[in-house]
């Protein structure tokens, strides 16, 4: 049973040029393919047809690597819930289905080409402080220091992160809290990241600033895209580490 | 032996704090490996200038690893050790891997979790607060730690941090979303890199002081495997080509718990943890061609065949045994799902024994991640699971040293062939990537930067340009080509012939043919490829073009290999070669060894070396898990 989808696709030459919304017609879509294999199928059509195929990033293919990312009908990873899109099915659509991809928008992800965007402020925000400094070969034993059951799941909750950037894509005001406070949290639970809390908190959110990335103003878009279902509940400990770092520190 | 490596450190040269700064280093991957090497080398204070492909070191394809990490801590008082994860590792490589080079990773697995806790990685822990473990296959004893079902991308962001730590500390440099596309050599030493810009297609030249390869495996060769589409063989196929020999080509892990293709349009497969088989298990339908749901098919009438062959193990055998197992009876029409291509791994009994919520606990994301997949619920009904391209244990040679045979060119994980013989235990893959680049090459490198009188090196001396003249022509005779059939068709062919010849059974006349149809299907590609774009441009196309094309050669090397081991043992299984139970049967007068090739110039001709292995700790046995 295989289906005919129609597709309107972001095409942009360059970070400079000027795009447009582009429609292309599949003929055979099987419903067991995933959303970006159906692309793979248009882009070799594409290729023997001369033009120049839809650049798109992916990668695992298997929702981990925080590679892929589409705005599908203008919903970051399109309508799934806690799903990538490399994760999406061609199943959840009927034929006949007209479906808009876009690239991940926000001023702190500039378009590369067609739906590559750049999304190296989020490393950038990392450099600034997201990480333990233990340096290799100076660790106690693993079990030095006992943590509870409840602590490291919920640090392990925050650091599912995959740093795909559909939480700014989804949010009205293009904030990067989700991702920020989500490796925050992790570090802020663990014994280990204590030493570095106040100056890690502080300086992230600086540079998360710096990236022009918007504030939050709590819509929770961000967590309804998330593929990892990471709360905004990280949001708001970032807000109390950072508000009890600003005290203490200045 | 046991003291091989705590002699190697107190006896090793040492590059001075002051002068390791004037050594450049160029680190290629930020896997395990070349993450963790990157940010080691840096703490150390080396100029470090490490290159991805992707847009951010953290999407390495290690954080696609799912189950564990294997340490003998022996936290469970199970009776682990040091030499038993050496032994067990050793086994589990049928007899096909250095004792010395084992050893040292299972001695180094202890040190690899207490850097990984203290970076902050979340493990899984006990009530008490301890770390918590699971069992993998090849052991009896529980030393697997890990993180959920992400358990490779906990480490890995770990080894990213402390890479963005030193990125901000200025150590080091990273270039992310190039490509190396060849190695420079000056004077017989590996002393820089030629890479693409992938955003603006500028061909880069860099030198160094030394290079390391830490780029991945290549089981991508099969088109379909569960490795990332990304995943390339290119940068040690490029090594290679200079000089660097090319070792063990023909042993591959096909995982056992993957699940099965759905269609021919699919783009990958999606493994399921081994860590399943910790509670799941494998059956099959008795009688042949039972095509009754597996809800109605009684308890009797089900054959668990794992558990029948290997009571010792049971589901919990080696990958490449539950692998072979697994087509023996779909083989023999026991087979269920389209085509009869797949075994049931049932979670049933392990709900009514544990509850929903530990199973859920456990394995709730594998389980999610399978439902969104297949449309199945594994809380109602059993997995289909079928084997898959996972791993490849072969690779560059490199010496203890994790140096190749072109100096100064080190190759660090899954690219080298040094660890895990001819099949590598699950949960042992972190291990040895972590291993390599966190407590390895900090020392062997200082080893030999100290050995070696170094002439400054410039990237516009003559070696540059003629390596980057050699790339640019690549491109263009790729660009140029204007053929009717797309880089992906071709790419199938390949996996096709890959995937039936030299795949999970291989006989002397199938690898014969899949010589001849490599070899023809190359010359198909050079006539027949459609590469679209331009070189300056960001072009994905292209950057597949390549990447085929190397898989077209070295292709043809692996079955080389494969019809040259007459043997089975490990994932290489020749059906000659085989125990009246269908075991793999080694001739151990006659391959005890490594083979590692060299590039003569073409792919028909490569020159064969050999690496005779010996045994001094264990004695090589008939590996059995009966």
């Amino acid at each position: 049973m295989s289906m005919v989808i129609n597709l309107r696709i972001w095409r942009q030459a360059s970070k400079d040029a000027q795009g447009q919304l582009v429609s292309y017609t599949m003929k055979n879509v099987s419903p067991d393919i995933s959303f970006l294999e159906m692309l793979d199928q248009l882009n070799d059509q594409l290729i023997k047809e001369g033009k120049d195929p839809v650049a798109f990033d992916s990668d695992c293919r298997e929702g981990i690597c925080g590679t892929c990312g589409l705005v599908i009908d203008g919903v970051a990873h399109g309508p799934r819930r806690g799903c990538t899109t490399c994760e999406l099915r061609m199943r959840h659509y009927k034929s006949g289905d007209t479906i808009t991809i876009e690239p991940f928008r926000a001023e702190g992800f500039p378009i590369i080409k067609d739906l590559v965007v750049n999304r190296s402020a989020f490393d950038r925000i990392i450099q600034s402080g997201g990480y333990v400094a233990a340096n290799a070969g100076s660790a106690p034993d693993g079990n030095a220091i006992p943590i509870g059951k409840d602590i490291a799941e919920e640090a392990m909750d925050a650091a599912a992160c995959i740093g795909c950037g559909a939480c700014v894509a989804a949010c009205p005001n293009a904030s990067a809290s989700l991702f920020t406070s989500a490796k925050i949290s992790q570090l802020a639970l663990l014994p280990q990241g204590h030493a570095e809390r106040q100056n890690r908190v502080l300086n992230m959110v600086a540079q998360m600033d710096a990236e022009n990335f918007g504030d939050c103003s709590n819509h929770a878009e961000c967590e309804a895209v998330c593929p990892k279902s990471i709360s905004i509940q990280t949001i708001a400990r970032m807000r109390r580490e950072y508000m009890a770092a600003a005290l203490t520190k200045h | 032996m046991a003291d091989k490596w705590t002699y190697f450190k107190s006896h090793a040269k040492l590059v001075s704090p002051a002068n390791k700064r004037k050594f450049k280093i160029l680190v290629v991957g930020t896997g395990l490996a070349g993450g963790a090497a990157a940010a080691s080398l840096g703490e150390l204070g080396y100029q470090v200038h490490c290159f991805c492909l992707q847009d951010s070191a953290r999407r390495a394809h290690s954080v696609a690893a799912q189950g564990g990490i294997n340490a003998a801590k022996n936290y469970q008082n199970d009776g682990d050790s040091v030499f038993r994860l050496f032994y067990d590792t050793v086994k589990g490589g049928d007899f096909r891997s250095r004792e010395a080079n084992v050893y040292r990773l299972a001695e180094l697995s202890v040190n690899i979790i207490d850097q990984c806790v203290a970076q902050g990685v979340p493990f899984a822990r006990e009530y008490g607060g301890h770390l918590a473990n699971r069992s993998f296959g090849g052991a009896q004893v529980s030393r697997t730690f890990y993180a959920r079902g992400q358990t490779g991308q906990q480490l890995l962001l770990g080894a990213y941090g402390s890479l963005m730590r030193q990125v901000h500390a200025k150590t080091v440099e990273m270039h992310e979303r190039h490509e190396l596309l060849d190695i420079v050599l000056v004077d017989g030493h590996a002393r820089g890199i030629i890479c693409r810009n992938l955003v603006t297609g500028e061909i880069e030249r860099h030198a160094g002081d030394a290079v390391l390869l830490c780029t991945g495996g290549y089981s991508t060769v099969f088109y379909l495997s569960t490795n990332a589409v990304n995943c390339n063989a290119t940068a040690i196929w490029r090594a290679h080509k200079r000089g660097a020999l090319f070792a063990n080509p023909c042993f591959t892990q096909i995982h056992p718990t993957c699940i099965p293709q759905l269609g021919d349009e699919q783009s990958k497969l999606t493994l399921m943890s081994e860590s399943l088989r910790n509670d799941g298990r494998v059956w099959v339908p008795a009688k042949a061609d039972d095509t009754r749901p597996p809800a109605q098919i009684p308890e009797g009438e089900r054959d668990y065949f794992l558990e029948r062959r290997y009571p010792a193990f049971g589901n919990l055998v080696p990958r490449d045994i539950a692998s072979r197992a697994a087509k023996h009876e779909c083989d023999d029409g026991k087979g269920v799902g389209p085509g009869k291509r797949s075994v049931y791994l049932d979670f049933a009994q392990a709900i009514v024994r544990l509850g929903h919520t530990t199973v859920e606990q456990r394995y709730g994301n594998l389980f999610a991640m399978y439902d969104e997949i297949t449309g199945d619920d594994p809380y109602h009904t059993p997995m289909r699971i079928y084997p898959a391209p996972h791993y490849t244990m072969g690779g560059l040679w490199v010496d203890y040293h994790l140096q190749s045979t072109i100096p100064g060119l080190f190759v660090l994980g899954e690219a080298n062939f040094s660890d895990h013989g001819a099949n590598r235990l699950g949960a042992s893959a972190l291990m040895q990537g972590l291993a390599d680049g966190y407590f390895v090459i900090p020392y062997t490198l200082g080893d030999y930067l100290a050995s070696h009188k170094h002439k400054p090196v410039d990237k516009d001396g003559p070696a540059f340009f003629e390596a980057k003249d050699n790339v640019t022509g690549n491109i263009k005779r790729l660009l140029d080509n204007k053929g009717s059939r797309t880089v992906r068709e071709i790419h199938w062919d390949l996996g096709r012939i890959m995937w039936n010849k030299v795949g999970m059974a291989r006989d002397e006349a199938g690898l014969k043919s899949a010589i001849d149809e490599i070899a023809r299907l190359r010359d198909e590609f050079w006539s027949n490829v459609k590469v679209s774009g331009t070189g300056e441009q960001l072009n994905k196309d292209l950057e597949f073009a390549g990447r085929v094309a190397d898989f077209l050669e070295l292709g043809e090397l692996m079955a080389r290999d494969a019809l040259t081991r007459e043997e089975s043992c490990g994932g290489h299984f020749r059906t000659e070669y085989q125990t009246e139970e269908g075991e793999a049967r080694r001739q151990d007068d006659k391959f005890m060894c490594a083979q590692a090739w060299e590039w003569t110039g073409d792919a028909k001709n490569p020159k064969l070396h050999r690496e005779e292995l010996t045994f001094e700790e264990v004695s090589p046995g008939q590996r059995s898990y009966k």
